[in-house]
């Protein structure tokens, strides 16, 4: 920023700040340096009102509270104030281990989405004369996932609470489906980022991943046009969405020695001859994705065969068939 | 969001001012650099700028004043800038939620003061969309092996491991020295020097079986240094072999799911997806398209497909099914 245009900002707020008055933009053009004079042109008034049009919004976008109104009854146009109870951060006072904690906590977003937020918290709060430690690292670095576009659209319109719409390509379809949402929030769950939302077409909550949203979401209406469930819980949500469905036991036999990664999380149920008089181990397995134990199984091959029930058994087939042809030219 | 240069730099010149207000005994410009994570050189400019400012009349003693004792900078008059601007709601978020996600950690020894830091924080913030963030991190810390390797590394201690490994379907016991622990792509590693293989390894908690921590010290040996995991965990070099593999529609996630190159969309299968994927472990990648079930055909290495259609052939045998039969 052109140093002249911060040190006018600078200005701007000190002087709305010491006044409990509403000053009008005339004053603050007569007062605050670097705004064009009033020479009585309309060129003037024109470059005075576009430079002041922009320091406003440029305060509001920074979350000065800005304020308009008139001072009394008199008044003939509205002016500005800056409230020091709004304005100020209120007081927070952390000892040495709970500013530790923070500035522990803050580097979670080291390199992530919101590093330039937690950057700014952080120099605020030393501002409130909190010392935060952001040296101290654990060795723990809980990196999320970056370069997803969607993030900021999605997270943007979550937290003003903004309709969403955007078109999602789930991996088994061709082609992107517009979806049209309320966003409730953005997750991120086992590495990934979901958003989590209400489904206006499909009239139910919904859960969908950032990186099968083709394009740029786009916000539309007005900001604070709903309010997500009271109670909601995000992660619950969408953690609830991926371990659902019923639990089917399975019983496979596994050759001595073979199916290590099967037998960390089985139930031996002891020995079992073969066809062939060699001894197996017979194993029951618990699984709420069948198909995907399915695939398990038969990566295999013929160390491990299935016992019961039938739709497993012919599952392992269906897949192993498949496999079989794999070496025959396409 | 708060990014870039316009309002770090007007966010910075508000919080100056009541920094060095909350330090009366004056700051070395040092610290206060480091504190608001600049140069020295920028922060200078920054006092020069406030220097500037101060309350209408401008006069004398109307403008901000700053002064220089030694090395120490300190704050002779503040114009009415005594406390930083609150948060934005962004800045609320980043750190409730950087709390939250603190708190999900098991043996945090701090859980106290992160819990009591979280209520502050909120009471200060005052804001409706920090208490129902709209933004979440789970750093699902169900293992248990994840204390005992933070225990560990916190006392310095070696670690003997049982350890699985998909890709040869084996257990593998070993001793490592831990060097720090990982969350990447929604996993937990310990980084550790394995005495076994003599090199810096990664090891996935959730394929931890056993794990103890071993009475002698952590001794990983200085060539031991940590990887950057800045660009992911595998980071295959240009050398490793390539396995190209046509995906059905639904073996699409890999693509998703590992790094893969020259993806390419393929009409057979309808829907489908050619990927290049580099390993130098062709068992991972046998084993790999074994899980896939039929649905990724091996372009190349031709071997990969041969042998997994003979293992399949041989399964298929003790289900008394002959390949090629109808039904």
């Amino acid at each position: 920023m052109a140093a002249k245009r911060a040190e006018r900002l600078v200005n701007l707020v000190i002087a709305l700040l010491s006044t409990r008055q509403y000053v009008t933009a005339a004053r603050i053009r007569a007062t605050v340096p670097g705004y064009e004079a009033d020479d009585g042109t309309d060129r003037a008034d024109e470059a005075f009102k576009r430079m002041f049009e922009r320091d406003k919004a440029e305060l509001r976008e920074m979350g000065v509270p800005l304020e308009t109104g008139r001072t009394s009854v008199f008044d003939t146009e509205d002016g500005y104030r800056i409230a020091r109870a709004d304005y100020e951060l209120p007081e927070i006072h952390l000892t040495g281990e709970e500013a530790a904690a923070v500035g522990l906590a803050l580097r979670l977003w080291e390199s992530a989405q919101l590093a330039g937020a937690a950057q700014s918290a952080l120099v605020k709060l030393r501002a409130a004369g909190v010392d935060v430690d952001s040296a101290r690292s654990l060795p723990i670095k809980p990196r999320l996932d970056r370069g997803e576009a969607a993030f900021e659209p999605c997270y943007a319109a979550a937290r003003d609470r903004r309709r969403l719409q955007f078109d999602y390509q789930r991996p088994d379809e061709d082609t992107a489906v517009r979806r049209d949402v309320q966003p409730w929030g953005v997750v991120a769950w086992r590495g990934r980022w979901y958003l989590v939302g209400q489904d206006l077409d499909r009239r139910a909550p919904r859960v969908f991943r950032l990186s099968r949203v083709v394009g740029t979401p786009k916000a539309v209406g007005p900001a604070g046009a709903f309010e997500p469930p009271a109670d909601l819980d995000l992660t619950a949500v969408v953690a609830g969405q991926q371990g659902q469905g019923e639990e089917h036991l399975v019983v496979v036999r596994a050759r001595p020695g073979t199916a290590v990664g099967l037998r960390r999380h089985a139930t031996s149920l002891g020995p079992a001859d073969d066809d062939s008089g060699q001894v197996e181990d017979r194993l029951q397995l618990r699984t709420t994705e069948p198909w995907a134990l399915a695939d398990q199984i038969a990566a295999h091959g013929a160390d491990v065969v299935v016992e019961a029930p039938t739709s497993m058994r012919d599952a392992v087939v269906a897949r192993l068939t498949r496999l079989a042809a794999l070496e025959v030219p396409a | 969001m708060t990014a870039g240069g316009t309002t770090d730099r007007m966010t910075r010149l508000l919080a100056l001012v009541p920094y060095l207000t909350a330090r009366p005994e004056g700051v070395p410009l040092a610290e206060a650099a480091r504190d608001f994570g600049v140069p020295e050189r920028q922060l200078q400019r920054d006092l020069e700028l406030l220097w500037m400012c101060g309350l209408p009349g401008y006069g004398p003693g109307d403008l901000i004043d700053v002064a220089f004792e030694g090395d120490r900078v300190r704050v002779t008059f503040s114009a009415g800038m005594v406390r930083p601007l609150r948060l934005t709601t962004d800045e609320a978020v980043a750190l409730v939620v950087a709390l939250r996600t603190l708190l999900e950690l098991p043996g945090l020894a701090e859980r106290d003061a992160v819990s009591r830091a979280l209520a502050k924080v909120s009471a200060a913030t005052g804001d409706a969309a920090a208490r129902m963030a709209p933004l979440a991190v789970s750093v699902e810390a169900r293992e248990e092996t994840l204390a005992l390797a933070r225990r560990a590394l916190q006392e310095g201690r070696a670690v003997h491991l049982h350890y699985y490994v998909p890709a040869r379907d084996e257990r593998t016991e070993r001793t490592v020295d831990p060097m720090q622990l990982l969350y990447v792509d929604g996993r937990w590693y310990l980084e550790a020097w394995c005495r076994r293989a003599e090199g810096v390894r990664l090891f996935r908690l959730d394929r931890v079986d056993e794990a103890t921590v071993l009475d002698e010290p952590a001794a990983a040996p200085p060539q031991a240094t940590s990887r950057s995991i800045d660009d992911g965990l595998y980071q295959p070099g240009p050398d490793t072999p390539a396995v190209r593999l046509r995906l059905a529609r639904a073996a699409r996630w890999v693509a998703d799911y590992y790094p893969t190159e020259d993806v390419t969309p393929v009409d057979d299968p309808p829907g489908g997806l050619a990927v290049t994927v580099r390993t130098a472990d062709l068992a991972w990648a046998r084993r790999l398209v074994a899980l896939l079930g039929g649905n990724a055909v091996v372009e190349e290495p031709a071997e990969i497909g041969a042998q997994v259609a003979a293992e399949a052939r041989a399964a298929l045998a003790r289900y008394g099914v002959v390949p090629g039969d109808a039904g």
